[in-house]
C-alpha cells in the first residue's frame, strides 16, 4: 500500500471523516497538543539549562531530573493521543508533508538526546557536575534546545506546506 | 470610528504590510511566537504547581519565582512581540475577531491575578515559604486562575487562527 493509498483510505473511514464535519475538533485538539508541549518543551529546558549552568546550578542534577524529566516523558503520550487524532483528521495534509515528515526526524533526535543524557548520568553521577565532563553535558543541552525548538517550529510549518 | 481609522493606519505601515504580503514572514513570526508561548505557559506552570502544593515543594516558592519568572518574562517579550506584528498585518479583523478580543481579555486577567498575588498574597509568604509547608488558598486560588487562563490564552489563539480566514 502506498502513502497516497494510506492517506486516502484513512480519509475515508467514518471516524475521519466525522471529525473533518465537526468543525471544532481540530481546533481543539490543537490547544491540547500545544499545552502538551508547553510542559515537554519547558521540562527539557529546565533540565538543560542546569547542564549548561546557567539554572539551579548549586542544586544536584538528581533532583533537577527528579522534578523535570518525568513531564519531558509522560506528556508524550499526550502528544501521540492529540498529534493521531490530527493525522486522522486531514492524513495527506500530515503524512505527505515534508514539514511533519522533518518533525518525526526531529523529534526522534530530540528522544534519543534525552535518553543519551539520561543514559550518562546514570553511568557517571558527576555527569552534569562542575567536576564531571561539563563540556559534553553542556553541548548536549544546547543540541537538546534547539531540537525541541525546530520540533515546535516545524509543527507550526505543517499549516504553510500543506 | 475613531479606533477603526488608527488601526487602519497600522496596518498600512510599512513593517505591516511587509509582514502581510512576504509569503514567509507570517509562519515565521507565527513559529516564533508559539516557541515563546510555550515557554510563557511552561514555565509559568512551573510556579503554578509549586502555589498549589503539587510540585518543587522541596524548594521555597520565593526562589523558584525568581529563578523561573525572568523566564517567563523574557518569552513574554517576544510573544508579544510578535502577536503585535502578525496583529499589524491585518488589525481590524483581528480587532473585531471576538476569539481574539476575549484572548486580550484573558491576558490582562491573567496580568491582573499575577500583581494581585504580588502585591497582596505574597505578603505572608514567609510563614509558608519552607520547603514541606503547606501552601495557603490564596497562593492556590491564584494558581487556579493563573492556570485557567494560560490555557484560555492559547485555545482562543488558535480559536483565533481559524477563525481569521
Amino acid at each position: 500500500m502506498t502513502l497516497n493509498q494510506i492517506c486516502h483510505w484513512i480519509d475515508q473511514t467514518a471516524l475521519s471523516q466525522s471529525i473533518q464535519i465537526a468543525g471544532w475538533v481540530v481546533p481543539s485538539v490543537q490547544t491540547i497538543h500545544i499545552l502538551a508541549i508547553a510542559v515537554v518543551a519547558s521540562s527539557a529546558l529546565m533540565i538543560d539549562l542546569r547542564l549548561i549552568g546557567v539554572f539551579w546550578a548549586n542544586r544536584p542534577l538528581e533532583a533537577v531530573k527528579a522534578r523535570f524529566l518525568p513531564l519531558v516523558w509522560w506528556p508524550l503520550l499526550v502528544l501521540l493521543a492529540t498529534g493521531t487524532i490530527m493525522i486522522i483528521a486531514e492524513p495527506a495534509r500530515s503524512l505527505k508533508n515534508p514539514a511533519f515528515q522533518i518533525k518525526m526526524l526531529l523529534l526522534i533526535g530530540a528522544l534519543s538526546v534525552t535518553w543519551l543524557l539520561q543514559f550518562l548520568h546514570r553511568r557517571n553521577a558527576a555527569f552534569g557536575d562542575v567536576s564531571g565532563p561539563r563540556a559534553a553535558a553542556a553541548t548536549l543541552a544546547v543540541v537538546s534546545i534547539l531540537l525541541w525548538s525546530s520540533i515546535i517550529f516545524a509543527g507550526r510549518w505543517i499549516a504553510y506546506f500543506a | 470610528m475613531e479606533i477603526d481609522r488608527a488601526l487602519e493606519w497600522l496596518q498600512s505601515t510599512r513593517i505591516a504590510t511587509a509582514v502581510a504580503e512576504n509569503d514567509i514572514l507570517f509562519p515565521w513570526i507565527e513559529s516564533v511566537h508559539v516557541l515563546a508561548i510555550v515557554l510563557v505557559v511552561g514555565t509559568i506552570l512551573i510556579v503554578d504547581l509549586r502555589l498549589l502544593g503539587v510540585a518543587s515543594l522541596d524548594i521555597s516558592a520565593r526562589r523558584l519565582m525568581r529563578d523561573i519568572i525572568p523566564y517567563t518574562w523574557s518569552a513574554f517579550a517576544v510573544a508579544a512581540i510578535t502577536g503585535s506584528l502578525m496583529f499589524s498585518s491585518d488589525a481590524v479583523h483581528y480587532a473585531h475577531n471576538r476569539l481574539f478580543q476575549i484572548k486580550l481579555v484573558m491576558l490582562v486577567l491573567a496580568g491582573l491575578n499575577m500583581a494581585v498575588f504580588h502585591l497582596f498574597g505574597e505578603r505572608d509568604i514567609e510563614r509558608w515559604d519552607a520547603p514541606g509547608e503547606t501552601t495557603p488558598m490564596a497562593a492556590k486560588a491564584a494558581a487556579t486562575i493563573s492556570l485557567l487562563a494560560w490555557i484560555a490564552v492559547v485555545s482562543l489563539g488558535r480559536g483565533t487562527g481559524f477563525t481569521m480566514h
